[in-house]
């Protein structure tokens, strides 16, 4: 018996942002992080904000943290984005 | 019915399952064929066009569609006259306090817990007795099942993708259980949360996995209510300090104590509201003082109100085995309670 069956995914594709083109250099950029705010975050991004101006001449490190770490950004940290160079964030704990 | 979804041909039902398994579209257990006649039987009986916008995924603007959402509950085994119970869970799931992209997406892993309440209940063949937790009847079997398997296509929810939970729990293969309004003297736990008597209801809560408890040498309900309470300080201590909605699944042995005693839904509330609660020091008892600081003597309750607890009759006549349904992570997501095929809170057309 042939069986004709349909298709379970949504098939529209969601909206997809645009990546930024990628960057040269990290040198006398503007890097933001966007934490999610749990404990692992504090230790992980001190360290690699050390790392980003130390190894990389990154000029400016913007650290924010979401004000719950289950739901997207707050509103005003995305607005800020349109400010950095790059951004950094995440899954994770 | 015209239905927009793309069409496979698969020679035999071997063909079907691993045309639906190779894709990653299923939750790893065999699936019913979805036809399109098995399809729209399910779209005619909750008299919606295939094309009705169920809601948007908030996060990633995914629009959910009923054709969609029939396809996945075919899949799941669900009948015509399961699917408006899908359909409403799904269209509670995707109301912004539910925090659906949250609840689905977070390493604590935890699964949409249904509760169905009403006569649609007796109509479905959804009893609630025994084995209510378990695979107590083929219609929240199904139910269930249809929730995961539409989360896992319709919204990309898959292990290692959107879904990064640790360790899960089989709750997130189906999660459905039916309150034994028969047998109580209680309010349904839908119209304890408003809605009119008579209206067939789903309740959705984003939810750990149950955690039993026993007490059968007792008649006196405070007592047996310091079980269920003991069980969430547990998981205060063990799990996560965020007050949120937690259900207690109360069976006839003990829920019998408390209803001869005079004990209503609000007032079991009242009392684990009271005694489900700890200091923050106590997090230094299981291996978690690096995070206790000067904040020891902090009061966490596991209710921030009474009305955050779910109460539900449910389970088999003999036993005194309860349980305790943790929130996922504390009033981050809050449980939805929605009406079957009537609109409670509608207003008449105005003019």
């Amino acid at each position: 018996m042939v069986f004709q069956v349909l298709d379970p995914t949504n098939e529209a594709s969601p909206p997809l942002g645009q990546l930024a083109p990628r960057l040269g250099s990290l040198r006398g950029k503007t890097v933001g992080f966007i934490s999610n705010g749990k404990e692992g975050t504090k230790g992980f991004f001190a360290h690699l904000d050390r790392q980003l101006r130390q190894e990389f001449g990154v000029a400016n490190v913007v650290s924010r943290t979401k004000s719950n770490y289950s739901a997207p950004a707050d509103g005003y940290i995305v607005g800020e984005i349109a400010n950095w160079d790059a951004v950094i964030t995440g899954i994770g704990d | 019915m015209r239905l927009a979804s793309k069409t496979y041909e698969s020679a035999d039902i071997g063909s079907v399952q691993e045309l639906y398994h190779a894709n990653g579209w299923t939750d790893g257990l065999p699936i019913v064929p979805p036809t399109q006649d098995a399809v729209e039987a399910c779209l005619d009986w909750a008299m919606t066009p295939p094309e009705t916008l169920v809601g948007i995924e908030p996060v990633r603007a995914m629009p959910v569609t009923a054709e969609k959402l029939a396809i996945n509950a075919v899949m799941a085994g669900c009948l015509p006259m399961h699917f408006p119970v899908v359909l409403t869970a799904f269209t509670a799931m995707l109301q912004p306090e539910f925090l659906l992209h949250g609840a689905t997406s977070s390493t604590g892993g935890c699964a949409v817990f249904v509760v169905l309440n009403g006569p649609i209940r007796r109509e479905i063949g959804a009893s609630g007795t025994f084995n209510a937790l378990g695979n107590a009847d083929r219609a929240t079997s199904v139910i269930g099942r249809a929730i995961r398997l539409a989360l896992i296509n319709i919204l990309e929810v898959r292990p290692g993708g959107i879904d990064r939970s640790t360790i899960g729990h089989p709750g997130k293969f189906t999660y459905c259980v039916a309150e034994d309004e028969e047998d109580s003297t209680w309010l349904p736990l839908a119209q304890h949360r408003g809605m009119p008597p008579e209206v067939s209801a789903v309740t959705v809560m984003a939810a750990g996995a149950p955690r039993q408890i026993m007490n059968e040498w007792t008649t006196e309900p405070r007592e047996i209510l310091e079980t269920f309470a003991a069980e969430m300080r547990a998981n205060l201590r063990h799990y996560s300090l965020h007050a949120g909605n937690y259900a207690l699944i109360v069976p006839k042995q003990l829920r019998e104590h408390l209803q001869v005693a005079g004990w209503t839904k609000a007032d079991i509330a009242e009392f684990i509201h009271e005694r489900a609660r700890i200091p923050r020091r106590e997090w230094a008892d299981v291996g978690k003082g690096a995070v206790v600081r000067d904040r020891g003597d902090s009061i966490y309750p596991a209710l921030d109100s009474p009305d955050h607890l779910l109460v539900i009759a449910a389970g088999g006549p003999a036993g005194g085995f309860g349980a305790v349904i943790p929130p996922w992570l504390g009033n981050k997501s809050k449980a939805v309670t929605m009406a079957i095929g009537a609109c409670v809170d509608c207003e008449p057309p105005k003019g």
